[in-house]
């Protein structure tokens, strides 16, 4: 392009010009975003989200209280405490997760020997005050059977590449 | 009538208190913060008098630039005011001197209507009232661009010779430093930066 | 007393409805400006935008109102607190006296003052001592510096958008907003004066720190700039003042460049529509030209703004005030 040209590109601002031609066309083009509280994208099967207590089909709590989900926590968001119950069997008394702190790794399902603790495909569990945020044993386990149905599907669609 | 009396008295009273403030105010970003205050009632009271024109630029130049301009070295610099003022007691005679000489002058001028300078015109200050439908706008412009438009010249020029004093102050140009040329890089091609070369595999570059 | 009242009580009054029904759609027209900007701002990206609240979203700005109403004001522990709240007052309040002057119709104006774009010009001109008296009183770094950085540009830009009035001015040969609309019935400024129009629009944005001369609030290196420190109505308020600055420059683009009230042509499909309806719409407009611009173009270097400012824009705007000046002496179109 000669110094000319650039020139009359420069001092009318053909940049510009050109430039806001293309936003314009972007603005009549199909929006790609999708709408989202009514519409929702694909998850995947492994995706992480709110933390759930699982049971066995007859209803008994699946945790044995064994703490590798404690242990392993690197943002160390798990509490449990653990005693024998009437029965002799060992089970938490106490199994707190913060949910401030947790930074959603995924590393306690994959500690936890009996499918107990497991991050479910929830993704909204916003709340109005922080302390709904610390979970306790009582929330997950209600969150376990809100959500067993989908962990189920999502657990086996996934046990080929475990 | 009354109306316009009290807004007066309230736009009056408010400059000269914070005309007081911006002297007595501890912090500096206050005082200026002040004198702006000062500057806006001043306007008032220009409107007031009708002289809308001279309200506006009071506002536009003093309110609207030199002002920020204060307040921009006021907040930068990080001066010790209360140091500075220590010898305030020190100096006050001379100042409170300085300050009646002022307000006795200006009360000559203004209100001298018994003291007349030799030779000069005894209607200088009145002003010349414009005709009914002349905007005061009009008005001063016929005035400063025929009468006073050497007078006006030359103010230009010592402002223009004070700019290019403080840039030949200021100004140095340092060796070693890289500057950034727009053009340069606007015009800059492909084909200035970029060569493509053929290498046979196995020959290197 | 009856006579106080005759003489001042009922105009009083006359003037505060007249306020109250200029200032009422003015805030809710900027309440929907917000929403309007981040809808444009969105479909330019193929976004959608804010669309849940209300149909179509319109809800939107009510419920972010709400939603900084219910918030709660902090001052920060070393703020000077006084300064610190006066600072979003003034922005809002200077923002919204500018709608005195502005002629929404032949007539259509609170106050008719013969220096109208004087006091436009000298409203806009304070808007910045909301911003650096707010980045100041905050006592915090990036405040300060986008307070700072804010002064040295709007002051800069108040130049060169000066001559670029001035050139006006000489065109018209009178300070009032109603007369500058008028003396566009045979032509709108903008086609003699194009130059002056786009670089009145780009000084527009700068005095409004719109990108790309969002400098002062720049959130990719000074987070929010001067506004960090402000939450609840006080962030709100700032806001409000800006979005209704960005509108009032607007009408004043409309009033000064595109012929105000006036239609295209004055001919029988386009003059049976009412003047104000179509200083609305070009003030829309303008509007949505100025989101137009924040979704298309990255944002300024200091520098370039700088340059921009001083070594292209005053330069020029110089030689438009000489040119048009010569031009109407040598034809002899003084008004």
């Amino acid at each position: 392009m000669s110094v000319l040209g650039r020139g009359v590109r420069s001092l009318f601002l053909l940049e510009f010009v050109s430039a806001m031609r293309l936003t314009l066309r972007y603005f009549f083009r199909k929006k790609v975003t999708i709408n989202y509280p009514y519409e929702k994208g694909p998850l995947s099967p492994r995706f992480r989200g709110e933390h759930v207590l699982r049971r066995y089909p007859n209803g008994e709590e699946r945790c044995i209280a064994c703490k590798l989900c404690e242990a392993i926590c690197p943002a160390q968001a798990i509490t449990i405490e653990a005693e024998p119950r009437d029965d002799g069997s060992r089970r938490t008394t106490r199994y707190d997760i913060d949910m401030t702190k947790c930074i959603y790794c995924g590393f306690c399902e994959e500690a936890c020997p009996v499918d107990a603790i497991v991050e479910g495909p929830n993704f909204q569990f916003a709340t109005e005050s922080r302390e709904e945020l610390m979970y306790d044993k009582e929330k997950l386990l209600a969150n376990g059977d809100r959500w067993e149905r989908e962990i189920a599907i999502n657990l086996e669609a996934d046990a080929p590449y475990r | 009538m009354i109306v316009q009396g009290l807004v007066f008295y309230l736009f009056a009273a408010i400059v000269v208190v914070s005309g007081v403030m911006v002297i007595s105010a501890r912090n500096p970003v206050h005082s200026v913060l002040f004198l702006i205050l000062a500057f806006f009632n001043s306007a008032g009271l220009f409107v007031l008098m009708g002289a809308e024109f001279l309200a506006m630029i009071l506002i536009i130049v003093y309110v609207g630039a030199v002002a920020v301009l204060f307040l921009f070295v006021v907040m930068m610099l990080d001066v010790n005011f209360v140091q500075l003022r220590e010898g305030f007691l020190q100096y006050l005679p001379v100042g409170g001197l300085i300050g009646i000489i002022l307000f006795v002058e200006l009360l000559l001028v203004l209100g001298g209507a018994g003291v007349t300078v030799e030779g000069a015109p005894a209607n200088a200050l009145a002003a010349p009232m414009p005709a009914a439908n002349v905007t005061n706008t009009e008005a001063l412009g016929a005035l400063l661009y025929t009468k006073y438009v050497y007078l006006f010249q030359a103010a230009g020029m010592v402002l223009l010779v004070a700019m290019i004093g403080a840039i030949v102050l200021t100004h140095r140009t340092r060796p070693g430093v890289r500057r950034q040329n727009i053009s340069d890089q606007v015009g800059r091609r492909r084909e200035d930066g970029v060569e493509l070369k053929k290498i046979q595999p196995g020959q290197g570059a | 007393m009856v006579e106080f009242w005759i003489d001042y009580g009922f105009p009083l009054l006359i003037i505060l409805l007249k306020i109250i029904v200029i200032l009422v759609p003015v805030l809710i027209g900027v309440a929907f400006a917000t929403y309007f900007d981040r809808k444009i701002w969105a479909a330019m990206q193929m976004r959608r935008g804010p669309n849940v609240v209300g149909p179509f979203g319109l809800m939107q700005p009510f419920a972010d109102g709400l939603k900084l109403f219910m918030k709660e004001t902090i001052i920060p522990a070393g703020a000077n607190k006084g300064v610190f709240l006066l600072a979003p007052a003034i922005t809002f309040s200077l923002a919204m006296i500018g709608w005195a002057v502005i002629p929404f119709g032949d007539g259509l104006v609170l106050s008719d003052i013969n220096v109208g774009i004087l006091y436009m010009f000298a409203i806009s001109s304070l808007g910045v001592y909301g911003i650096i008296m707010g980045g100041w009183a905050s006592n915090s770094k990036y405040p300060f510096f986008g307070a700072l950085r804010s002064a040295a540009q709007m002051v800069s830009y108040e130049v060169s958008m000066g001559f670029i009035i001035v050139t006006v001015l000489l065109c018209v040969g009178s300070l009032n907003l109603s007369d500058i609309v008028r003396a566009q019935e045979k032509i709108w400024f903008a086609i003699p004066l194009f130059p002056m129009f786009v670089m009145f629009f780009i000084s527009a944005l700068a005095e409004t720190n719109r990108p790309p001369f969002d400098l002062p609030e720049a959130e990719s290196e000074l987070v929010a700039g001067y506004q960090i420190e402000y939450s609840s109505m006080a962030f709100a308020l700032f806001m409000l003042g800006e979005y209704a600055n960005i509108l009032l420059l607007s009408g004043l683009t409309t009033i000064l460049f595109l012929g105000g009230w006036l239609p295209p042509f004055d001919i029988a499909p386009f003059n049976w529509i009412p003047g104000p309806i179509w200083f609305l719409s070009k003030l829309a407009f303008l509007f949505f030209v100025f989101s137009w611009v924040k979704a298309t173009v990255p944002r300024y270097r200091y520098d370039q703004l700088m340059r921009l400012g001083w070594k292209i824009f005053l330069p020029l705007s110089l030689f438009w005030v000489v040119l048009t000046a010569g031009v109407l002496v040598a034809f002899d179109w003084v008004p």
